[in-house]
């Protein structure tokens, strides 16, 4: 059967089966619509948690960046999962034990101010929204690549697809069409790297075989890919290279950004129970686990594929050659990822072969010049291919490919229909019925939730089809504001006794100086050409635009304690609140009055 | 003991976990992860050292242990100071 068709039925039928879901769950009440009823259980829970945060970038993305970089992309691992240490034990139990449905409610309660929660607001509908046009780029792509259509097209059919469920599902439509996608997903993401470990390494799980031995040439897998990719002038894989400092605070960012998304917070507010919310976050890392601890091994194996395959006698021995690419099965996955234009070889020399090597290097060049080499000729290697075309690369079967494209689709679906829900609380919750209009019906709300919720994935779609053109700085833009903004409020408003005075004021610096730094690097409001300094020199020392988002919410705190040690403190009433929010009794109570 | 003095004890317990637990968070990633690798670089592991095994695997593992230890530690306080749910 031709590999179109396979794709055609795997995605048909994930999709069909998420639809189906969500007509079968449709929401009734507001309550329900946000919140699912407060009857998902800690596990369920975990693995829509685990669907909503593992986006594109987690999917499609994550383990190129690894591959082609090797240890220093380790921040993303680290990042992505140390986020949920601080969700568990700093913010979910006590956000659930208050007993509202969004983060801002908690905000403007606790600071006893209308302002504080306007600025939340505005926080969270800037870093959902950025997050959300980067995701629904990721969709066109993906769509246009599985369907074999053009990227508009894609992105057209995925926003509609996203709105059908997201809008008339609520979240206990998306709750358990996130579970459905999560099981895709992680089988997609698996069952490829299971493969690819046991052809490499003979070990079926991929995380053991990372550190196992490499077969063919019975060396450990990890000297194996250090020694073929310096051969090849490649920097080391396994060495640290870049800057330690901006490295931490990368990491950092990641983390606090992580715990200050509000899409994945309002998860801990649809458990039945304070434990609950504890255990949650423990589940959705396990269920996250499984695809951070393989995508590492996902990297690695598929770096010394690519490698290999272009180097069939070995690196020392002569280039692949281009009657080789053209006529080898083994290489079919090539010709089939050069129409999409993301990869691309050219014969400079005019030798009929491929050279794939590092012609920056020194030695390479001196190699290069004796062997009459004209430079790299795998000229295009973009990262996000990897993911898609890797088990196309190691040449596993029709459906296991099929199941990819199913998976990477999951992946951007899920997120983007998290974020929206968020968007569309934050709006018809938070700005209407909390700013403009208390006295609004609940049916009201619900449809301009929904108002919301679609002018989201018009406006996204929009975004989507004329990207400011850097996806993954996009994201990065995202977790730096959350970190920068929401987290150190929540954190503060739980274990400190910060005034509304601190808490406004420490948001509004936390959130101005990092988007003027990221706008100094980026280019104001990401308009090319208009930023002063570049990540490769920044402003400050090491600091790259992308790591700021840890040094804003240092900032944040800073700037509140300040202010509120200069101001009044907090009115009993306060007190009592933040008393009640540190102990689990009486959650129950506390929800029901809302 | 008092209402007041109960919570002010678990408030005071539960800190000393959470921070306990930060520590050993702030150790596995940032220590063992990225700081602390050049000191345990004579640590072999699989073809490269410790250190690079924990910013890959290792610091996942941990953070998973973390978070069901303090999820059980929390569920036993809350019971031992009659502040849990029921």
């Amino acid at each position: 059967m031709d590999q179109f068709v396979i794709n055609l039925i795997f995605v048909g039928a994930s999709f069909a089966l998420y639809i189906g879901i969500a007509i079968w769950a449709r929401a009734g009440s507001t309550s329900e619509f946000y919140a699912a009823g407060r009857g998902v259980h800690p596990i369920t829970n975990g693995m829509a948690t685990a669907a909503d945060w593992m986006s594109a970038a987690s999917f499609i993305s994550m383990a190129g960046l690894i591959a082609f970089v090797g240890y220093d992309n380790s921040s993303f691992l680290m990042g992505w999962t140390g986020g949920y240490v601080l969700l568990a034990l700093l913010l979910a139990p006590y956000l659930r034990k208050f007993g509202k449905f969004t983060v801002s409610e908690f905000i403007g309660d606790r600071f006893y101010s209308p302002t504080a929660r306007l600025v939340a607001v505005i926080a969270l509908l800037v870093a959902s929204l950025t997050y959300v046009i980067g995701q629904m780029t990721g969709v066109g792509v993906a769509f246009g690549r599985f369907l074999e259509v053009d990227n508009t097209t894609g992105l057209l059919i995925g926003a509609c697809v996203v709105f059908a469920y997201a809008v008339f599902g609520g979240m206990k439509g998306v709750t358990y069409t996130q579970v459905a996608q999560y099981v895709v997903l992680i089988l997609a993401y698996t069952i490829p790297a299971i493969f690819i470990s046991l052809q490499l390494t003979g070990n079926p799980i991929p995380g053991l075989g990372l550190f196992g031995e490499h077969q063919a040439s019975g060396e450990p897998l990890l000297a194996k890919l250090d020694q073929i990719v310096t051969e090849l002038g490649f920097r080391e894989y396994t060495a640290h290279h870049g800057d330690t400092f901006n490295m931490v605070l990368f990491t950092l960012s990641l983390m606090i950004g992580t715990a200050g998304l509000p899409h994945v917070i309002m998860r801990f507010f649809t458990v039945p129970k304070v434990a609950d919310a504890r255990w949650s976050a423990g589940w959705a890392l396990v269920f996250i686990a499984l695809l951070y601890l393989t995508a590492p091994a996902v990297g690695a194996m598929a770096r010394l594929n690519i490698t290999e395959l272009m180097w069939p006698e070995g690196t020392s021995g002569q280039a692949v050659s281009v009657e080789q690419i053209e006529t080898d099965p083994a290489y079919d996955w090539m010709a089939t990822w050069q129409q999409t234009g993301l990869l691309g070889w050219e014969d400079k020399n005019g030798d009929g072969r491929i050279q794939y090597y590092n012609d920056a290097d020194a030695d390479m060049q001196a190699k290069a010049e004796e062997n009459g080499w004209a430079g790299n000729e795998l000229t295009n290697f973009n990262r996000d291919i990897l993911v898609l075309a890797n088990p196309e690369i190691a040449n596993l079967p029709g459906w296991v490919i099929g199941l990819v494209a199913a998976g990477g689709l999951a992946a951007a679906l899920s997120t983007a229909a998290g974020l929206l829900l968020a968007i569309s609380s934050a709006v018809s919750h938070d700005l209407i019925k909390g700013q403009f209009n208390p006295g609004i019906s609940e049916k009201g709300e619900l449809l301009s939730a929904r108002i919301a919720m679609a002018l989201a994935i018009a406006v996204a779609t929009y975004l989507g089809l004329n990207p400011p053109g850097f996806a993954a700085q996009t994201v990065a833009l995202a977790f730096g504001l959350a970190a920068a903004s929401i987290f150190p409020a929540l954190m503060m408003g739980i274990f400190t006794k910060v005034n509304n005075k601190g808490a406004v004021a420490g948001m509004l610096a936390g959130l101005v100086v990092t988007l003027i730094y990221i706008f100094l690097h980026k280019g104001w409001f990401f308009i090319p050409d208009t930023n002063s300094f570049t990540d490769a020199d920044p402003l400050l020392g090491t600091i790259r635009s992308t790591s700021f988002g840890a040094v804003g919410a240092m900032i944040n705190f800073a700037v509140a304690f300040t202010v509120s040690k200069m101001t009044d403190p907090i009115p009993t009433e306060i007190e009592e609140l933040v008393e009640s929010v540190r102990v689990p009794k009486g959650a129950a109570a506390a929800a029901a009055d809302h | 003991m008092s209402d007041n003095a109960n919570s002010n004890a678990y408030w005071k317990a539960n800190l000393r976990l959470i921070i306990i637990s930060l520590i050993i968070w702030a150790l596995v990633s940032f220590g063992f992860g990225i700081l602390l690798r050049p000191m345990l670089s004579g640590i072999a592991v699989g073809g490269t050292d410790l250190g690079f095994w924990f910013a890959q695997q290792g610091s996942i593992l941990v953070f998973l242990a973390l978070i069901f230890f303090y999820a059980w530690r929390m569920n036993k306080l809350d019971a031992e100071h009659g502040v849990g749910e029921e």
